[in-house]
């Protein structure tokens, strides 16, 4: 965690230890037609510092895997380990900030929200959390909103508190579930624009799942192809620093490669 | 990143202020309803049957003053308010029972679903057979009457708290009693409050049918009492003021008491829009 931001992509494949390992992890559960597989034999590990992206359409599973690694349901085969300890119940050692707006607690504002769980998931004092929660609601522009409840915000607004509340708790590692999936173009451009610095300052560990390629481009170091009905790793990608901003020829070069390795089944085209 | 500025709001007319808040159609309402009772009554000119609203007025004045309503009213409320709160209170012992294990959720689900359509007033005999004429009977069925309704609703607002945010609650390690207390009551808040106000309207109905059933011993009787010797003593406009006074009892606590709690909790959080 305390690795300098500008070093925190640059040592990940070689100097920083595996923080998350999973080791062939299938996940199914039953529904009224039968046993559905949603993920099948995923094995990929994450270093300190690293900000993997799992991509793929609807219905590959990678929500579901994100949900397992946050300890929300359990593989039915393999194993999900952290920091060499097999993952548990759900903890704020591994933050989740969820697509649906819904995730903020409506009867707590703005600054309660962020507070409360400082209060809860680092058994802050009240006068520290207040502390760590305003600079971190700052931090994502939300200054003149402390007092606000949920409900009058936007939704890009929203999505601003759960990542300050996220952050301010500084987990092991973060977990995005497709946060900005909700929002307008203009909007969710600007989030992962803001999100990225966020993580470059903080050198925060992140998993994050998206359907949009250049979502995936922009945020990730690192991302690993998912293709659907099971869930299966497809292929991966390292994201070299040059490709990384909108526009280069390197950014077009890999969005173009991952659509074509991945995504050329036209059965799958609408992606 | 950059600070988001906050909305400018301008103030609206004072004019307009004043007629947005005070209901003054209902106000317009209630006084046409008074004037076509007291016409009638004028007209029927049978104090036996109905009285003017004059004589009604009146008979509740000399009622308070003479402190007996008022006594009555006490009485009454005090065996509702511990009916009520004991009701309440097996409720959530329930509930919280029923969202944490699947023993608790069936139990539950049959229980309500076995007693909910049970008139609390058809327990009063089985009530009286236990524990005699008396407090403990009107009690007894009281929590009847609050615990089902209360409880199917806080049932039915944890079943709906959305699962991001039950997840949310998780993902900061809370479980147990913690969880439903600070995730799932708050999040269930708008069903609990209909609970309880449903609650509220079924305790005090049957409290005052009750009372009207036995009215307890003379001494120590309520509302329902009063309005049962009134009628018997053929005091008609007492009788009315009797009803009077249960009408505005009921309309204070659900005007005042539940329209402030839900002004201030689920209101203000963007939970309901009433």
């Amino acid at each position: 965690m305390n690795v300098a931001p500008r070093l925190a992509g640059l040592v990940g494949d070689t100097a920083s230890p595996t923080l998350l390992g999973l080791d062939h992890v299938s996940i199914s559960y039953p529904t009224r037609d039968g046993i559905l597989t949603a993920v099948e034999d995923v094995s990929f590990t994450l270093s300190a510092g690293e900000r993997v992206v799992l991509l793929g359409p609807s219905g590959c599973g990678k929500s579901t895997l994100l949900r397992a690694v946050g300890g929300f349901l359990k593989p039915s085969a393999g194993e999900i380990r952290m920091n060499g300890r097999r993952i548990g119940a759900p903890g704020p050692d591994r933050m989740t900030v969820f697509q649906e707006f819904d995730q903020l607690l409506p009867w707590r504002t703005v600054l309660g929200n962020v507070r409360y769980a400082l209060e809860r998931g680092k058994s802050l004092p009240r006068r520290d959390a207040d502390g760590v929660a305003r600079r971190w609601l700052e931090r994502v522009g939300l200054k003149n909103f402390v007092d606000a409840f949920p409900h009058t915000l936007s939704g890009g607004m929203k999505q601003r508190v759960a990542i300050a509340r996220a952050f301010a708790l500084e987990p092991a590692l973060l977990l995005m579930d497709e946060p900005f999936a909700a929002l307008d173009a203009l909007t969710r451009r600007q989030m992962q624009d803001e999100l990225l610095k966020l993580c470059e300052e903080t050198g925060n560990t992140t998993l994050f799942v998206t359907h949009g390629i250049d979502e995936a481009i922009r945020v990730g170091t690192r991302i690993l192809a998912l293709t659907p009905h099971p869930g299966r790793l497809a292929a991966k990608f390292d994201v070299p620093i040059e490709a990384r901003s909108r526009g280069t020829a390197g950014f077009a070069e890999l969005e173009r490669q991952i659509q074509q390795t991945v995504f050329a089944d036209p059965e799958i085209d609408h992606v | 990143m950059s600070d988001i500025a906050a909305p400018k709001l301008v103030q609206a007319s004072a004019l307009r202020r004043a007629l947005e808040d005070t209901p003054w159609r209902r106000i317009v309402i209630l006084a046409g309803f008074a004037l076509i009772w007291e016409l009638y009554a004028r007209w029927l000119d049978n104090a036996l049957l109905l009285p003017t609203v004059g004589a009604t007025l009146s008979a509740l004045w000399s009622a308070i003053l003479s402190g007996e309503l008022p006594n009555r009213t006490l009485t009454s409320l005090r065996v509702l308010i511990t009916g009520y709160a004991i009701g309440v209170a097996i409720a959530a012992m329930l509930t919280t029972l029923a969202a944490l294990t699947r023993w608790g959720n069936e139990a539950l689900g049959l229980f309500t679903s076995m007693f909910n359509p049970l008139p609390a007033i058809a327990l009063l005999p089985i009530a009286l057979l236990w524990f005699g004429v008396g407090t403990p009977s009107l009690v007894f069925v009281i929590v009847h009457s609050v615990l089902w309704p209360v409880a199917l609703a806080c049932h039915g607002g944890f079943l709906a708290v959305p699962p991001t945010l039950r997840m949310a609650g998780r993902n900061l390690g809370l479980s147990g009693g913690r969880f439903v207390v600070e995730i799932l009551v708050p999040a269930a808040f708008p069903q609990i409050l209909s609970g309880l106000r449903i609650g509220w309207a079924f305790a005090w109905r049957t409290l005052i049918a009750a009372e009207l059933v036995f009215g307890v011993s003379a001494r120590s009787g309520g509302i329902g009492w009063f309005i049962y010797t009134n009628r018997a003593q053929l005091e008609t406009a007492s009788v009315f003021a009797g009803l009077l006074t249960v009408i505005v009892i009921g309309l204070v606590v659900e005007g005042v008491i539940f329209r402030s709690l839900t002004r201030i909790t689920v209101q203000r959080w963007g939970q309901v829009q009433t």
